[in-house]
């Protein structure tokens, strides 16, 4: 069976010629976690709009192929390409505040898609929506629907983005730090109904966030990003018992704990950053060979 | 809505005074042959320059008195207020649909589109635009089109700047690349997504404009520039009573009044109609 999302050293530049993507290469089995981990900058909210399409028209790709279920997305035509991934992916987006249409009321915000775009009838669309606010434990679905979205709280926005996410049964949704706008004790019961629905859908799911907590929780398997390079991937067990790159140690040890926050909060280690600058040098250099 | 909230807001008195002065001014133009007290062309050189009502020496039937030419002052300023309302509604609704079309269009697609339909903005907000708009009916030819057109040639760049910014705003939001995604056209984006959300700011524009446009006629029938000298305008009228500032004020000062009060009421009302129109302030 194919992977359900196969990216093949995926490199990006920006127009001053630096790379932001370095030769990427990572994949998601179909109903499989991928939880992609890093600092702010190191590419992660980048690799997934390249996936779904939407980089900044300032970020040019030069290297690479990105398989959606087999389909070379780099080889498809534009409008055919649209189609694909409206069809097959969908957005959980980092901040629930900005990506729902202040204008429109939640219900024809949310099912206008799968009626317009997906075909479906009105009628099943409706009830197809109402299935997953249930599902997101939206208890009054008929006040919610026509409400306009300045009228809801920040988790239950993200309660309606993820139902809308999941309504039209996309094999893969990128999942772009979904918890990290929202308070804490909501982001427990947002992470855990992304979990619930995964299982249930069977939906494989990229989860872009820093946070080592949530990449335990919900993923089976992790790529480490620094930089634009992903310096190790490793089964989610294997990489909290075992981490093998040395910038995965430090991350690891840099976790904060509760039984000594402050002390457990250290810095990643100046010889650690050392290496991987070097590691970066040197991959750029042997890029750069054969692409001028 | 709550209404303490409005109040505090100040947008209820507000949004009734501004509208009820235009529906008045509206009302009476409209209904300018039936409620005139006068012909506004009517000379008669025995009632020149008669007083408004509560001075000595007026004449009942003349309430704010009459001109040197003995003519009505009252329904000159009814029946000028139809060309104004005439003007304001068209030149301000033209220049709307252009100007509002092109900064969607640059606001929302950047790239080329934007730096060419910006630029062509940047020259034309060179141009000082009264005396734009002089030349413009100079070539043109007087009468009610040309000022129309004239007005609507200077003012569409007021809406295309602000409705680029506020499109170029909306097209940043996550709402948009979430339509992008799930697979919407971009032109079905921009009409869907992204207009809706600058329709508050393009009614305000709309409703200042309108007193823009008040003003630009009155300072075109001022030089003698606007429709034919026959019909009353405000700005001809304050011009004649420029003219006889010291034997009659009224002349000038009610149509002043008349003027300004509009022009207010326009861009008050725009702004309180925004404040209503914007789902998120509301």
């Amino acid at each position: 069976m194919s992977a359900c999302l196969d990216i093949r050293s995926l490199s990006a530049v920006l127009p001053n010629g630096q790379r932001v993507l370095r030769s990427v290469s990572l994949s998601v089995q179909p109903g499989e976690v991928r939880a992609l981990v890093g600092e702010s900058g190191a590419g992660k909210t980048m690799i997934g709009k390249a996936v779904l399409g939407v980089l900044p028209s300032s970020v040019r790709i030069v290297e690479g192929d990105m398989l959606l279920e087999g389909e070379d997305l780099g080889r498809l035509a534009p409008k055919a390409r649209r189609t694909l991934i409206g069809a097959r992916t969908a957005l959980i987006p980092q901040d629930p505040l900005t990506a729902l249409n202040p204008s429109r009321r939640i219900g024809p915000q949310i099912t206008d898609r799968l009626v317009r775009i997906l075909g479906w009838s009105g009628e099943r669309a409706d009830k197809r929506i109402r299935q997953l606010l249930d599902a997101v434990q939206i208890r009054d679905p008929e006040r919610v629907l026509k409400c306009y979205p300045h009228e809801l709280s920040g988790g239950m926005r993200q309660r309606v983005l993820i139902a809308a996410a999941f309504a039209a049964e996309p094999r893969l949704i990128v999942a772009d730090e979904p918890t990290t706008a929202l308070d804490v004790t909501v982001q427990k019961q947002i992470l855990r109904l992304i979990a619930q629905l995964q299982r249930d859908h069977g939906t494989a799911i990229l989860f872009v966030t820093h946070d080592l907590g949530v990449v335990a929780k919900i993923s089976q398997k992790v790529s480490v990003l620094y930089a634009g390079k992903v310096v190790e991937e490793a089964a989610t067990a294997d990489l909290f018992t075992a981490p093998q790159h040395p910038y995965s140690r430090a991350l690891m040890a840099a976790t904060p704990r509760y039984t000594d926050p402050l002390a457990s909060l250290k810095p990643v280690d100046d010889a650690v950053l050392a290496g991987l600058a070097a590691e970066i040098a040197a991959a750029d250099q042997a890029w750069r060979r054969p692409h001028g | 809505m709550d209404e303490a909230r409005m109040a505090r807001r100040g947008v209820g008195p507000r949004l009734w005074l501004a509208g009820g002065w235009l529906l008045l001014a509206l009302l009476a133009a409209i209904l300018a042959p039936l409620i005139a007290p006068q012909d506004p062309l009517a000379q008669d050189l025995m009632l020149e320059r008669l007083p408004p009502f509560w001075l000595d020496g007026a004449e009942p039937g003349y309430w704010l008195g009459t001109d040197s030419l003995g003519r009505d002052l009252l329904s000159r300023l009814i029946f000028a207020g139809r060309i104004a309302f005439i003007v304001a509604f068209a030149a301000a609704i033209a220049a709307c649909l252009v100007g509002s079309a092109l900064g969607l269009i640059a606001g929302y697609f950047g790239g080329w589109a934007d730096r060419i339909i910006s630029r062509i903005v940047d020259i034309w907000m060179a141009f000082p635009p009264v005396l734009f708009a002089i030349l413009l009916v100079a070539v043109l030819g007087t009468g009610l089109s040309s000022v129309i057109i004239a007005i609507a040639v200077i003012d569409w760049t007021r809406f295309c700047r602000v409705i680029r910014a506020e499109a170029m705003g909306q097209s940043r939001m996550d709402y948009v690349e979430n339509a992008r995604i799930a697979g919407y056209g971009r032109i079905g984006i921009m009409l869907r997504e992204v207009l809706p959300n600058v329709v508050p700011s393009i009614v305000a524009l709309l409703s200042l404009d309108m007193g823009i446009a008040v003003i630009v006629e009155a300072i075109l029938s001022f030089v003698n520039l606007s429709i034919s000298t026959d019909d009353p305008t405000w700005g001809g009228i304050i011009a004649e009573g420029r003219l006889s500032i010291h034997q009659a004020w009224w002349v000038l000062v009610f149509p002043l009044i008349t003027l300004i009060l509009t022009v207010l009421s326009f861009s008050q009302f725009g702004e309180a109609l925004k404040a209503r129109f914007d789902p998120v302030l509301r």
